[in-house]
């Protein structure tokens, strides 16, 4: 099944580095799933996150403030 | 204990290059090699103990011990450390703004922890303990943590709820104080130690180009301009250099790490300290972009409210800092 993936971010660099990260690893890894960025602040809000980038997988939230490694996000897209 | 790193600088610049004892270039080099490892080190170390510090408390635990215990005029205060270890990015700003109005923490307790953030923080120690010492490293971080909270004490004195945009309002309306306990998570230092390591790999990957760049300018200014030079332009007892200084500060936005090396040099070069710390929490604390993100949830007259305030207090410390260093 293909997953989802959201990004919330305003846009600042972090939330850059963090969409390209997710998409190096999936084109990388041949992960069947669609990214999605979400930059309107009331659409992340209904997130109920308080630091972004935030990286969402299915509706839930699995990283939020950070930046991950991609063995990271490889790892919970698995 | 830095010995060794002016030893290093000075066998470079006057063994390895070569380069005459005394004259400008070699002087600024010597002061650039020196200052960078030095800064580097001490940034290092300080981002280091602040990631732990920080991975145990994160921002949701900061909001829900906000918004669930009763502090009685302590909460000021408590927001505004609790902005010392949490790492904020302006661009999180909003997020946390929204969610600490969801929480039903007040306005007031919001700004000091917005306030105080992003003028002490783990790199502006690491920079101000290389740059200026301990002891000013010390009275700057107390200053930092007072400006917010009494910076938000007096914002929540002037009711401001009024002047949200309206879908904060609604928020507003519809927040409630956080009923679940924290959980907390409960991983040992040893499980945590390599997201902190990554987030001071990111950090100090993201201020290095900033700091280097902050060195060299300020240390082509310590090589080129005469000791003294400023004191004709920016006495002590100028009164408006303060007031000057700050307001030109305000609209500049810059981090901590390109602004601080060159507040140093300004300093050495005779420019009273508080001036220079007026100029530096000017440009670091408040800016345009941050007003501009800001407008999505405050008004206009909110976001003016809120930099007058913060600018006037930055005004006084800065007066404070003249007058007891």
């Amino acid at each position: 099944m293909s997953k989802v993936i959201k990004i919330l971010g305003t846009g600042c660099p972090k939330c850059k580095s963090m969409t390209g990260i997710v998409s190096d690893v999936i084109k990388e890894n041949n992960i069947d799933a669609t990214i999605e960025k979400v930059e309107d602040i009331m659409e992340i809000m209904k997130f109920n996150v308080m630091s972004t980038p935030a990286l969402v997988i299915d509706d839930v939230i699995t990283i939020k403030g950070r930046i991950p490694s991609k063995s990271e996000v490889l790892a919970l897209l698995n | 204990m830095f010995d060794w790193i002016q030893n290093l600088a000075d066998w470079t610049v006057y063994d390895v290059l070569e380069l005459d004892k005394g004259a400008h270039l070699s002087e600024a080099l010597n002061f650039f090699i020196y200052d960078t490892i030095k800064i580097l080190l001490l940034l290092f170390v300080i981002i280091f103990i602040m990631g732990i510090v920080n991975s145990y408390f994160p921002i949701d635990k900061v909001k829900n011990y906000l918004s669930r215990n009763k502090l009685y005029g302590l909460e000021y205060l408590m927001a505004s450390l609790f902005g010392v270890v949490t790492p904020f990015c302006s661009c999180s700003s909003v997020p946390l703004f929204i969610g600490f109005v969801r929480g039903g923490i007040p306005l007031g307790v919001t700004f000091a922890f917005l306030i105080t953030s992003p003028l002490v923080n783990e790199v502006a120690i690491g920079l101000f303990i290389g740059l200026f010492g301990l002891k000013t490293t010390l009275i700057y971080v107390a200053s930092g943590i007072l400006l917010g909270t009494i910076s938000g004490f007096i914002l929540q004195k002037f009711k401001l709820d009024k002047y949200l945009t309206p879908w904060v309002k609604e928020i507003l309306a519809n927040a409630q104080k956080e009923q679940d306990a924290f959980i907390a998570d409960k991983k040992s230092l040893k499980d945590r130690l390599p997201v902190i390591w990554d987030e001071v790999k990111t950090i100090l990957k993201g201020v290095i180009p900033y700091v280097v760049v902050g060195i060299a300018i300020g240390g082509l200014m310590h090589g080129y301009i005469p000791e003294g030079f400023f004191e004709k332009y920016m006495a002590k007892d100028n009164i408006f250099a303060v007031p000057i200084a700050t307001i030109l500060a305000v609209p500049m936005y810059s981090n901590a790490s390109g602004i601080l090396p060159v507040a140093q040099v300004l300093v050495a070069k005779g420019i009273p300290l508080g001036t220079a710390i007026a100029f530096m929490m000017g440009v670091v604390g408040l800016s345009l972009p941050e007003a501009m993100l800001l407008k999505k949830v405050m008004s206009l007259k909110l976001i003016a409210i809120f930099f007058s305030v913060v600018t006037l207090c930055i005004i006084i410390s800065g007066y404070l800092f003249n007058i007891l260093l």
